[in-house]
């Protein structure tokens, strides 16, 4: 299985990027860690006349941690997976990404790949869904700032427009009182999750006070439990409350059947996760 | 780019995938090719000491880069300290998946040189065998460990 033949351009400056995305982004794929891309170039389910290599552009590589962490584009999935100090301010990213492929898929795949690609079973863009990420998007000449609710439209769709790229994605971190979790169902582990859940919890003496719900699998993209999450504002951070929000944001999903999972399994599974996540979040919220 | 520490220059469709031209341009055979599609990691290599999915690089990815096959790493033409504990624990069956088994391991003993065998399984879960059902590999880990102490 080989590629179709497609031209190649690879620009060293974001400018450049930009300027031939104006010119010919209709036709043209932007290839980073190519873990998603690669595969479907060689199975010729994509055939883009341009490949648009971005991996020389110069600063994409940058990210930084002040009040929010803010990922450049080039920003491998690996280099967050081994940063120590990361998981303390943002756990949930951290846990989560130990389940994105393999390590070797880590060690080439890109954060931000993973968020454009937006595969519906994908592990990151549940988490940056469930904490509210900002996503920034360049064009020639100018500049957008989109919610990840708003970025997120459909099966591998996003609000990239053909002339855009996603230079930056940036999370908040970790709040106090607050506990996250990520817990996914897989075949095996490193495959596409059947359902992931990514939640967080805000404990305060012994009551939820907020909660972001979020789960794959269930939906053509990330979906938020916004019910469950309300429901469980203000009730005591019990397993009782637990179980009910599982209940409430498995009844939210509408998913699919298909041969990884039932429609049937995929809302048990989604119910239960939502249980033991909330459970052990809610452990971590006093930590 | 180099390839086992040889300096190697050449001009290639941009289609290319690396596992392709280190096996047909280079002759270096001993990087296998599965599925293309990165899911068996039997073209897994060292990319400047990381390993990676051969199958999902372009050739002219690499430019400017090192790389380590399997092919790098025996030491003076003999078998390394991993390579003879995957023959004395008979770690190998049909030899597909050993390639991309031994660089992927090769950098993680690197990093974690006293590994338990839980890590060295989490460490193997990007690689397929249909033969040995790992657990040969997995002594195989341990003994060359223990050799190395």
């Amino acid at each position: 299985m080989k590629p179709a033949p497609f031209q190649y351009a690879e620009p060293t400056t974001v400018e450049e990027a930009l300027q031939i995305l104006h010119e010919r982004g209709d036709e043209a794929k932007v290839l980073a860690g190519g873990q998603s891309l690669i595969p479907l170039l060689n199975m010729r389910l994509a055939m883009p006349e341009l490949l648009v290599d971005i991996n020389r552009v110069e600063g994409l590589d940058a990210w930084k941690d002040s009040e929010e962490l803010s990922l450049g584009a080039l920003v491998r999935q690996r280099e967050i997976e081994e940063n120590q100090d990361l998981a303390t301010r943002y756990p949930l990213l951290a846990e989560a990404i130990r389940y994105v492929g393999h390590p070797q898929i880590r060690n080439r795949g890109t954060v931000l790949g993973s968020l454009a690609h937006a595969d519906p079973a994908a592990e990151l863009p549940l988490v940056f869904t469930a904490l509210e990420g900002r996503f920034e998007l360049q064009s020639l000449g100018s500049s957008r700032t989109v919610s990840a609710e708003d970025f997120f439209l459909h099966i591998m769709t996003t609000a990239l427009e053909p002339d855009e790229l996603l230079v930056r994605a940036r999370i908040p971190r970790r709040e106090a009182s607050t506990g996250s979790c990520f817990s996914e169902v897989a075949r095996r582990h490193g495959d596409f999750a059947v359902v992931a859940v990514a939640v967080t919890v805000r404990v305060e003496e012994g009551v939820c006070r907020a909660a972001a719900i979020a789960l794959g699998g269930v939906g053509p993209t990330p979906l938020r439990a916004a019910e469950a999450e309300e429901w469980l504002r203000d009730q005591d951070a019990d397993a009782r409350a637990f179980d009910q929000a599982g209940k409430t944001a498995a009844r939210e999903c509408a998913p699919a059947s298909d041969i990884h999972g039932s429609a049937e399994y995929r809302r048990e599974a989604a119910s239960a996760l939502v249980s033991r996540a909330l459970r052990v979040a809610a452990g971590r919220a006093l930590e | 780019m180099t390839v086992n520490g040889t300096e190697h220059r050449a001009t290639v469709p941009v289609r290319l995938l690396l596992s392709d031209f280190i096996r047909d341009g280079l002759g270096l055979t001993g990087t296998h090719v599965g599925c293309e599609h990165g899911v068996c990691g039997c073209c897994t290599i060292l990319l400047d000491g990381e390993p990676v999915r051969s199958c999902l690089l372009l050739a002219v990815q690499a430019s400017g880069h090192e790389l380590t096959t399997v092919e790098g790493l025996a030491e003076n033409g003999t078998l390394n300290p991993l390579q003879r504990a995957f023959r004395e624990e008979h770690a190998l069956q049909c030899g597909f998946c050993t390639s991309g088994i031994l660089t992927t391991l090769t950098a993680f003993l690197r990093r974690n040189p006293r590994p338990t065998r839980d890590e060295i399984r989490e460490a193997l879960s990007g690689n397929l065998c249909r033969c040995t059902g790992y657990v040969n590999i997995v002594n195989a880990v341990q003994r060359a460990v223990e050799a190395q102490e």
